[in-house]
């Protein structure tokens, strides 16, 4: 049954009237922008006096005129690095656990799922610095129980990042939530004809549980990947807003906030953007063309 | 994990094979010292910020030996200005991001869904392309315009962007909702003579309110929360929000003022608890069908 003609025909009017927040949003916010900001990254503006065109000055200053930048790539870096794999192996874990049918499924879920939604908050950034100051409540285990006499986490540049690290690790919840919904999804099916394979429950989940959940590894590797690169309130709280000690937590977005907000020099910042655009699109692009070689999809039998 | 079946017999396991009754209680045991664990800091927030200043690291101690109200007094006070007046700006601001939400996003999201228009391909792919995008490719563009516009220290910088649906993921989540809606509905509407607007109000509107309160739960948390944009749009103390107040408390420093900060700590949580214990399900249900990050 077609539908009425009513419906069928062009409603552009209409339309765009409801469609007018985002054409405003998307132009005035959104596309504008972007195009602004890839203007601004070739010039010297300070917000107060017309932009200058410096061409590509901003852009070779950044590959190797300044070492904070380089030492804020490098931070960051190795916070993704860190911290996505431990996030998801331990949300991975987890949901293994979780999967295999206990009672208070729900309570352990909200349980673990809990840190994850306050974690971003400036509360919890805080609270994370008082544990892991000096004479923080986990140096107070390390003493009592082990006799050890362990630095101060917090203020060491060898191990403020690590701080953080676990910070996000701790956040392991809403990656879980989604390996929890995969697992679900995996037919009974599947298991069934392993078994009459004479597969053996660690074949079972090395040959059926992995595959089937790898376009899920796959997509919260991409979103945590993503979201990672983009950290900044944990940054700033727990380094006091210096990126200290030493640097050693300058995060990217606190270095480009620093150089937009504080220094003014915005022309600088939007270069540092874009690079972060583009770094962030070619990380996405390489987990996009690595994905044919180990992510299996249902229908490709 | 130690496994007796016999595998001479073709009888298929089940799946997931019931755990048995001793692997049961270890796998209980384990989550339950690990939920220990990763709450143990909420925990040490909450009892700590009843301790005076002076005997929260000393004194680690999980039950306090008496309630020590002077930290909520005294930080409830503030610096330069009430908490109260930085509670009232969180959630002005976070109200408005949830109405605007709401109302933009479901106008577009009905339009993608329901309605034929030109360009509705490329304007569809477009849309899908911004919910990817780092919010640093547009940050600097926009505070300089919403500066010409004279906006800063004012709440529009935050609030305008979400009565123009710039965070599209939640067009998204509700154009996949709206087409579970059975188009059958919109056509009876039709053939009683409503146009459009008539079944957005009448049809739409009233059945897309699950998808609603996903995309208000997760607009009040998201606004709720954030830090960057405040810390770039409010400058002056009045105008602070939470985020803003409590690292006016930690730069204030002395060790006097641990207490202070972790009691508001606490409080400035606690509405997020309260819509975590609320819409739980909803919360988990949005992350597990939709991906959105928690």
């Amino acid at each position: 049954m077609r539908s009425t003609r009513n419906l069928k025909k062009r409603q552009n009017g209409v339309a765009f009237l409801f469609l007018s927040p985002w054409l405003i949003g998307f132009t005035l916010l959104t596309l504008g922008p972007i195009l602004g900001s890839l203007y601004l990254s070739f010039t010297d503006y300070d917000l107060f006096s017309k932009p200058e065109w410096t061409g590509l000055d901003n852009y070779a200053r950044l590959m190797g005129g300044d070492p904070r930048y380089l030492q804020s790539l490098k931070v960051t870096l190795g916070y993704v690095l860190f911290s996505v794999p431990l996030k998801l192996g331990f949300a991975l874990f987890i949901a293994l656990i979780l999967n295999r049918g206990l009672r208070g499924l729900g309570f352990y879920r909200s349980v673990f799922y809990l840190p994850s939604l306050l974690g971003g908050s400036v509360a919890v950034a805080l609270m994370w610095r008082q544990i892991f100051s000096y004479d923080g409540i986990i140096n107070h285990f390390l003493w009592t129980y082990l006799g050890y006499d362990a630095p101060s986490w917090i203020t060491n540049p060898d191990y403020a990042l690590g701080t953080l690290v676990l910070l996000a690790a701790w956040q392991f919840g809403a990656p879980m939530v989604i390996f929890l919904a995969g697992l679900k999804q995996i037919p009974q099916d599947m298991y069934d004809a392993a078994a009459i394979d004479g597969a053996r429950p660690v074949q079972q989940f090395f040959f059926v549980t992995i595959p089937l959940l790898t376009p899920i590894i796959f997509f919260n590797f991409v979103m945590q990947t993503i979201g990672a690169f983009q950290a900044f309130t944990p940054s700033y709280i727990i380094s006091d807003g210096t990126g200290g000690p030493a640097d050693s937590t300058l995060f990217y977005t606190l270095y480009l906030y620093e150089q937009a907000f504080t220094n003014f020099e915005m022309g600088y910042a939007s270069a540092i953007a874009w690079v972060l655009v583009a770094i962030i699109a070619a990380a996405t692009s390489v987990s996009f063309l690595t994905a044919k070689y180990w992510v299996h999809y249902g229908d490709e039998g | 994990m130690t496994d007796m079946t016999d595998t001479t017999t073709l009888r298929a396991e089940p799946a997931i094979r019931p755990v048995r009754p001793r692997a049961r209680l270890w796998m209980h045991a384990f989550l339950i010292l690990f939920g220990i664990v990763m709450l143990y800091p909420l925990v040490w927030l909450a009892v700590s910020s009843f301790k005076p200043s002076g005997i929260i690291f000393s004194d680690t101690s999980i039950i306090p030996r008496h309630f020590e109200w002077e930290n909520y007094a005294r930080g409830w006070a503030g610096v330069a200005a009430p908490f109260k007046t930085f509670f009232l700006n969180s959630f002005v601001i976070s109200g408005l991001a949830v109405i605007g939400n709401c109302l933009s996003c479901s106008f577009v999201a009905y339009a993608f869904a329901r309605l034929d228009f030109s360009f509705k391909k490329p304007l569809f792919a477009l849309m899908l392309m911004t919910i990817m995008l780092p919010v640093h490719a547009t940050l600097i563009p926009q505070y300089v315009l919403f500066n010409a516009f004279g906006w800063i220290n004012t709440i529009l910088p935050i609030v305008t962007p979400k009565f123009l649906a710039v965070e599209a993921f939640f067009i998204f989540l509700m154009i996949q909702f709206i087409r579970g809606i059975p188009r059958e509905l919109d056509e009876a509407a039709a053939i009683d003579g409503a146009g459009p607007i008539r079944i957005y109000f009448a049809v739409i509107l009233p059945l897309m309110s699950p998808a609603l309160v996903t995309t208000a739960v997760f607009s009040f948390l998201w606004t709720y929360e954030d830090f960057l944009s405040p810390l770039i749009y409010l400058t002056s103390i009045e105008n602070y929000v939470v985020p803003q107040g409590l690292r006016l408390l930690q730069a204030a420093r002395g060790s006097s003022s641990w207490g202070p900060m972790l009691a508001m700590s606490l409080l400035s949580l606690v509405p997020m608890f309260i819509v975590f214990f609320v819409f739980q399900r909803k919360l988990i249900d949005g992350i597990a069908t939709t991906g959105l990050k928690g």
